[in-house]
């Protein structure tokens, strides 16, 4: 079964009367296990391809399958829904919310499902302990380096145990060093069995997945299986 | 679901962020909510205050009034002119025949005039009476004596003053057995009235009280009284006696149609009553006014709710991006609107508290007004429940403007 299954997607902005053409019908598949990296121009539909494959926008045209469900006719809710129990998403500026703990900002998603306070907490830590946190669970998100912000963030994505994760430029705002951990540490999770979409611009990211989808101009323009995944190392190489 | 207590602690995290702009958003519903429990508790004390004051007159009499029933503010002083009340109404309400259930009928007239010994010269109430008026109005002597029912029968001119009088003409002397002037027409003073507490509509303090006869030929230079009080053996027996003292009077009057009467009825509860409507009324329209400021209060909140969503759009996109519904983003900001307002009631609430206890302590200590300080338990709760209708109905704008926001967009605000 495929996870995600769109055909012809489409999504025309309409800007005061002018329209911008950002997905051209769009096919693709994409399976439990899969990385998939999505690189492409500024400006070439990659962001948006992942907004609506993200459940966070909607297309204006084609259909778009998750779980073998059509979303066209899901109301708000229940998007938010799906959003809440089935993916998780890595922004590049973090969005932690910077009042609260790093172990509140893990925990948040878990809130709106209803789960007690103690219940997701006990979740919580479990994964920053995964993200190597432990010790710093209790701070507040703003003392923290751009690299723990970022395994915040993805301690976060995982906390509801989603079916996929949707990283847009995870590495974008960290250097080198900071940017290979995170993409080591994704490539962990993918091992693990984690579905994962990452949207870059930077190669050695694009080559850290096991396909690689170019898109200009609103159209995948190239579909590429990564034969042999390149493996990153802590310092951000590629070995 | 999300529950409940996560919405309650969500919204107290939004609020405690911003501690300065929670407490200056807050004020304006402070000062409503002190404003109109300071209101409410000052309406309730003046009333129970005025109410007091009326029962001093006991619950058994029954005033007759001249003139015309007031039925507006310009009607009511007319009737301290009128002339209607003469001796033989007096005379013909004393006899048992006519009124049967009547105790005792009490005459009163009254006047200002210039009371002056030696050189002291002091402005006074003159009232004129029955001895039976020390009982009607429950008046104590310090000094001396009151003067009795022969004194009130020979016309005699003695007198029995208020303690404020004494002050003025005599100092720390004794009054008694001295010789006070209206005009040329001296009277004896025989009595020095317990000093008492202001409030009430006559302030004995100031008052000289001799036997109507005097008063009224020597002092006022009328024939007529300003009322006549006559007290019922008992409160069953009102009716009766108010019924045999109309037909009298008209009688007297020549009077066949009720319409006409140059007199009117008063019972403490009928004065009581148009007080309270008084005093109710009072406190509405200055409630109403103190309402005002809630209103604007209410509005500088949905103000700073609204700049609050536009400043958090971001915070708003990523709860959603991680599963926040549009109910939840609405509950969020509409239970911060409502805890801010609830917050300001709660403030208010103390605030009035304290605002009344100190009127009346000032009204006690420095006004000598008897004030009593009464909590308005009814303002309390009416202050806590409007404040947070108040965060609901203002709230509801700027929490559905949050609520709408699309997810995406608002991640990609800047």
């Amino acid at each position: 079964m495929d996870l995600i299954r769109i055909e012809k997607l489409e999504k025309i902005y309409d800007n005061d009367g002018v329209a911008t053409v950002a997905l051209d019908g769009v096919d693709l598949k994409i399976s439990e296990g899969e990385f998939v990296t999505i690189v492409g121009p500024s400006g070439s539909g990659k962001s948006t391809l992942m907004q609506i494959l993200g459940c966070l926008d909607r297309p204006t045209g084609g259909k778009y399958f998750f779980e073998d469900k059509e979303l066209q006719t899901y109301s708000d809710d229940e998007l938010a829904k799906i959003r809440n129990e089935k993916i998780g998403f890595v922004f590049q500026a973090f969005n932690l919310l910077p009042r609260l703990s790093v172990l509140e900002n893990v925990a948040l998603p878990l809130m709106y499902r209803g789960i007690s306070v103690k219940a997701r907490h006990e979740k919580a830590r479990e994964l920053i302990h995964l993200v190597e946190l432990d010790d710093r669970a209790g701070f507040q998100t703003s003392k923290l380096s751009g690299g723990q912000k970022q395994r915040v963030a993805i301690a976060r994505a995982l906390v509801n145990d989603p079916k996929i994760i949707f990283a847009d430029e995870p590495t974008g705002n960290l250097d080198s060093k900071s940017g290979g951990a995170i993409l080591q540490f994704l490539q962990e999770l993918n091992d693990r069995g984690h579905t994962l979409v990452v949207v870059t611009h930077e190669s050695y990211v694009a080559q850290a997945g096991s396909r690689t989808l170019h898109i200009i101009d609103g159209k995948i323009n190239k579909d590429e299986r990564v034969e042999k995944r390149r493996i990153v190392s802590k310092d951000g190489f590629l070995k | 679901m999300m529950r409940i207590s996560d919405s309650f602690r969500t919204a107290v995290a939004g609020i405690t962020v911003h501690k300065n702009r929670s407490f200056l958003t807050i004020l304006g519903i402070v000062i409503g909510i002190t404003a109109i429990m300071a209101v409410m508790s000052i309406g309730q004390s003046a009333q129970e205050l005025i109410v007091g004051q009326i029962q001093r007159f006991g619950p058994a009499n029954v005033f007759v009034v001249p003139g015309r029933q007031p039925n507006g503010p310009n009607s009511a002083a007319g009737t301290i002119l009128n002339d209607s009340l003469k001796e033989k109404d007096f005379k013909d309400l004393q006899k048992k025949e006519n009124v049967p259930e009547a105790k005792a009928v009490v005459p009163y007239v009254f006047g200002y005039a210039a009371a002056s010994f030696g050189s002291e010269i002091y402005d006074v109430m003159v009232i004129g009476s029955s001895e039976y008026v020390q009982k009607n109005f429950d008046l104590k002597v310090a000094e001396g004596r009151f003067f009795d029912v022969f004194e009130t029968d020979q016309k005699a001119r003695v007198a029995v003053i208020g303690n404020k009088v004494k002050e003025e003409l005599f100092g720390s002397a004794n009054p008694i057995g001295e010789k006070i002037k209206f005009k040329d027409q001296k009277f004896q003073i025989i009595g020095v009235l317990a000093a008492e507490g202001q409030g009430s509509f006559i302030d004995f303090n100031k008052a000289v009280i001799a036997p109507y006869t005097a008063v009224q030929q020597n002092v006022l230079g009328i024939k007529y009284f300003n009322r006549i009080i006559v007290e019922a053996e008992s409160v069953e027996a009102l009716p009766g006696v108010v019924r045999d003292i109309k037909t009298l009077l008209r009688n007297n009057h020549n009077i066949d149609d009720p319409e006409k009467d140059d007199f009117f009825i008063q019972t403490q509860e009928s004065i009581a009553d148009s007080v309270k409507t008084v005093t109710n009324i009072l406190t509405v329209l200055l409630t109403a006014v103190a309402a005002i400021s809630l209103i604007v209060g209410g509005v500088g909140i949905m103000n700073i709710m609204l700049v609050s969503v536009t400043e958090r759009t971001r915070e708003i996109g990523l709860r959603k991006a991680l599963g926040a519904t549009n109910g939840n983003i609405l509950t969020q900001f509409l239970f911060e609107a409502v805890f801010l307002t609830a917050i300001g009631g709660v403030f208010g609430v103390i605030g009035g508290t304290l605002l009344t206890y100190l009127l009346a302590y000032v009204a006690n200590k420095f006004a000598g007004l008897n004030f009593s300080y009464i909590f308005s338990v009814s303002g309390a709760i009416w202050g806590i429940a409007v404040s947070f209708v108040i965060g609901l109905v203002f709230g509801i704008f700027p929490a559905r403007k949050a609520a709408k926001k699309s997810p995406i967009e608002s991640l990609r605000f800047e």
